[in-house]
């Protein structure tokens, strides 16, 4: 229970929300790693900055196994979203990368590191800090294997970056570049020149930059489908309400429904005559001929 | 004439980069693309011919091509001018991402936020600040050192309708007392009404503290929660053994007294088919004792139209405890 503000609006700042935050990242390092892990580590770190922690000591778990260790640091870091870097004999340079539904792992991706390139490996300049990627998936695989499908949706869960209503056309610097062929995934990196065309569109072309990774697919621990389609579930806040009967004409005149009740107009009150309110103890006088010579009236 | 316009355009077609074919790119299925997330997926299978040939130049043109298309669909959206930044308007994104937490549960609404809606109340945003006249100078509206602060007036008027002989500063700090304690039941009642939480019967209702008592009250019941009522539980060495924990009520055994049963259900029809209404007369007596308070309160306002009218609303809230009937039902009698 928070004692400060202070503590008060960082507890509300994890706490559930209609409109979420942006997803956080930790990458994390296993009992043993390789120079390629590290390095593949810090290369996604500078790419998903600021969003992201990166654990500087050795953690040895088997996120496979034992999931309770992953919860409990992304409850410490508030963040959703992880990769597990490690390595030995019987899976070299491995990471898995994976993502939390309320701090409870939902789905677990392994992916091998076969060819890496860092960062350093390409000397060029670089985007700039907290620019929001293009992402494109390339090969058919992406649409029709189960697993692809999750690890493209995962993919591009991690490396999105905040949701934004509007973009700066002249910002759009790199583009992340995913080919699926043969249970391998092909990463690349590209810095995005504009060059002149004869329109408005400008032509592309690309310099490639960042890192590049070859990876090979390996296990998976994928949600079942209820815990999944729970975490896909919107708040109904979000849904968008129409607006019925209400509707525009040609003109632009907007003309509204109304639903009347069934009114019995016999019994319609007009104006009050106090003169003509039927008090206690007063009899009321029916003369029956009054009542019968309209009647007779038509009749003849 | 028309000849050397053509000439021109042949010209224009057959040069590369900067030409108008730069931007066209053939692919045999479209694309799909999530522009909300600056996403494109090419379903096109991947010649592995060409890849096999060499693989970094197929897959950076196959980047091309793809971020081409991406950009050419991104520069067909509506564009406004922000801050000298064109600026490109996004869609919501297509791709269903699972959330980072759960759904977060909507709080009820409040008895004051209820009947605020009801009549149309809008919030009035207030500033942190208020101008104290006195000190001549901007302190916070609430909270500490605040302005205009009644309880800490060095000078009270003594208003003509009070006894000379009252603390007029003790009871300003008392009504401000009273006012935070009413603030503080609301609020609880509302926390109440929102988790709908039933106060239990046997036990206790859940505290953040529980006191002594309330833990060993609730022993005690969890105890009792056996298949042998708690009779052969071990007791811990301190523990205390509850004495007045059984029934308050006492009922008759089913089968006793015959006779006196037999004057209890003839009793009891004779009251059913009476067609006059019992008098009780202790309740008719309190009511018209009420009645003659009341209407004296009525004319002791009457004559000090400003003096009473806030303490005695405030203190018929409080008498409803001491096992008086509700002011509303009496004056729903009178005529």
């Amino acid at each position: 229970k928070p004692k400060t503000k202070r503590a008060k609006r960082f507890l509300e700042k994890r706490d559930a929300k209609v409109i979420e935050n942006t997803k956080n990242a930790l990458l994390i390092k296993g009992g043993n790693t390789s120079e390629t892990v590290t390095r593949a580590l810090r290369d996604i770190y500078s790419l998903k900055k600021p969003n992201v922690v990166l654990y500087k000591k050795k953690n040895i778990t088997r996120p496979f196994e034992d999931q309770t260790s992953m919860e409990f640091f992304s409850k410490k870091s508030d963040s959703s979203l992880f990769i597990f870097g490690s390595h030995n004999k019987k899976r070299p340079h491995n990471l898995i990368m994976g993502r939390m539904f309320d701090y409870h792992v939902l789905d677990m991706i392994e992916l091998g590191i076969e060819k890496f390139n860092g960062l350093r490996d390409f000397k060029n300049s670089k985007s700039a800090e907290g620019s929001k990627p293009m992402l494109i998936f390339a090969g058919d695989l992406f649409e029709l294997d189960n697993d692809h499908k999750r690890l493209k949706n995962l993919l591009i869960d991690f490396f999105r970056g905040p949701t934004v209503p509007n973009v700066r056309l002249g910002g759009l610097e790199i583009v992340l570049h995913f080919a699926a062929f043969g249970g391998k995934i092909f990463m690349r990196s590209y810095k995005v020149l504009l060059k002149k065309s004869g329109c408005r569109t400008p032509r592309i072309e690309l310099e490639e930059m960042g890192p590049s990774f070859n990876f090979v697919l390996r296990r998976t621990h994928l949600a079942s489908d209820d815990l999944y389609k729970k975490s896909l579930k919107q708040p109904k806040a979000l849904k968008a309400k129409k607006k019925k009967n209400i509707s525009q004409d040609v003109f632009g005149t907007t003309y509204g429904r109304i639903h009347m009740e069934k009114q019995d107009l016999g019994k319609l009150q007009t104006r009050k005559m106090k003169g003509l309110k039927r008090r206690k103890g007063e009899i009321k006088v029916v003369s029956d001929e009054a009542e019968s010579s309209p009647k007779k009236a038509k009749e003849q | 004439m028309a000849a050397l316009i053509e000439d021109v355009l042949a010209e224009a077609e057959r040069s590369g980069p900067g030409g108008l074919r730069s931007i066209h790119v053939e692919k045999p299925l479209e694309l799909q693309f999530d522009l909300g997330n600056l996403t494109a997926l090419d379903s096109n299978p991947l010649k592995p011919g060409s890849f096999r040939q060499d693989p970094e130049e197929f897959l950076r043109s196959l980047a091309r091509d793809n971020t081409q298309l991406l950009v050419n669909a991104i520069w067909q959206l509506p564009s406004e001018r922000q801050n000298e930044a064109i600026v490109a308007k996004l869609p919501q994104p297509t791709t269903r991402i699972p959330r980072e937490k759960a759904l977060p549960k909507t709080r009820p609404p409040t008895r004051w936020e209820e009947f605020a809606k009801l009549k149309g109340i809008q919030k009035k945003k207030k500033s942190n600040l208020a101008w104290d006249k006195e000190k001549k100078e901007w302190r916070r509206r609430w909270g500490y050192k605040r302005a205009n602060d009644e309880t800490k007036d060095w000078v009270i008027e003594v208003p003509e309708t009070a006894d000379p002989n009252e603390d007029q500063f003790a009871k300003r700090v008392t009504a401000k007392k009273e006012r935070v304690a009413k603030n503080e039941l609301s609020r609880l009642r509302n926390i109440a009404r929102a988790q709908k939480s039933k106060v239990p019967g046997v036990g206790l209702a859940p505290t953040d503290q529980p006191s002594k008592v309330d833990l060993s009250k609730a022993i005690h019941v969890a105890k009792a929660a056996t298949a042998s009522v708690g009779k052969f539980q071990d007791k811990l060495p301190k523990e205390k053994e509850q004495r007045n924990a059984g029934k308050k009520r006492k009922f008759e055994p089913l089968i006793g007294d015959f006779s006196a049963e037999r004057q209890k259900q003839l009793e009891l029809l004779k009251i059913m088919s009476n067609k006059k209404p019992k008098l009780d007369l202790t309740r008719a007596v309190n009511r018209q004792l009420r009645e003659d308070e009341q209407e004296e309160a009525a004319k002791r306002r009457k004559m000090h139209p400003k003096g009473r009218q806030g303490g005695k609303g405030h203190n018929q809230n409080r008498r409803k405890g001491q096992g008086r009937k509700p002011t509303t039902k009496q004056r729903g009698n009178r005529k």
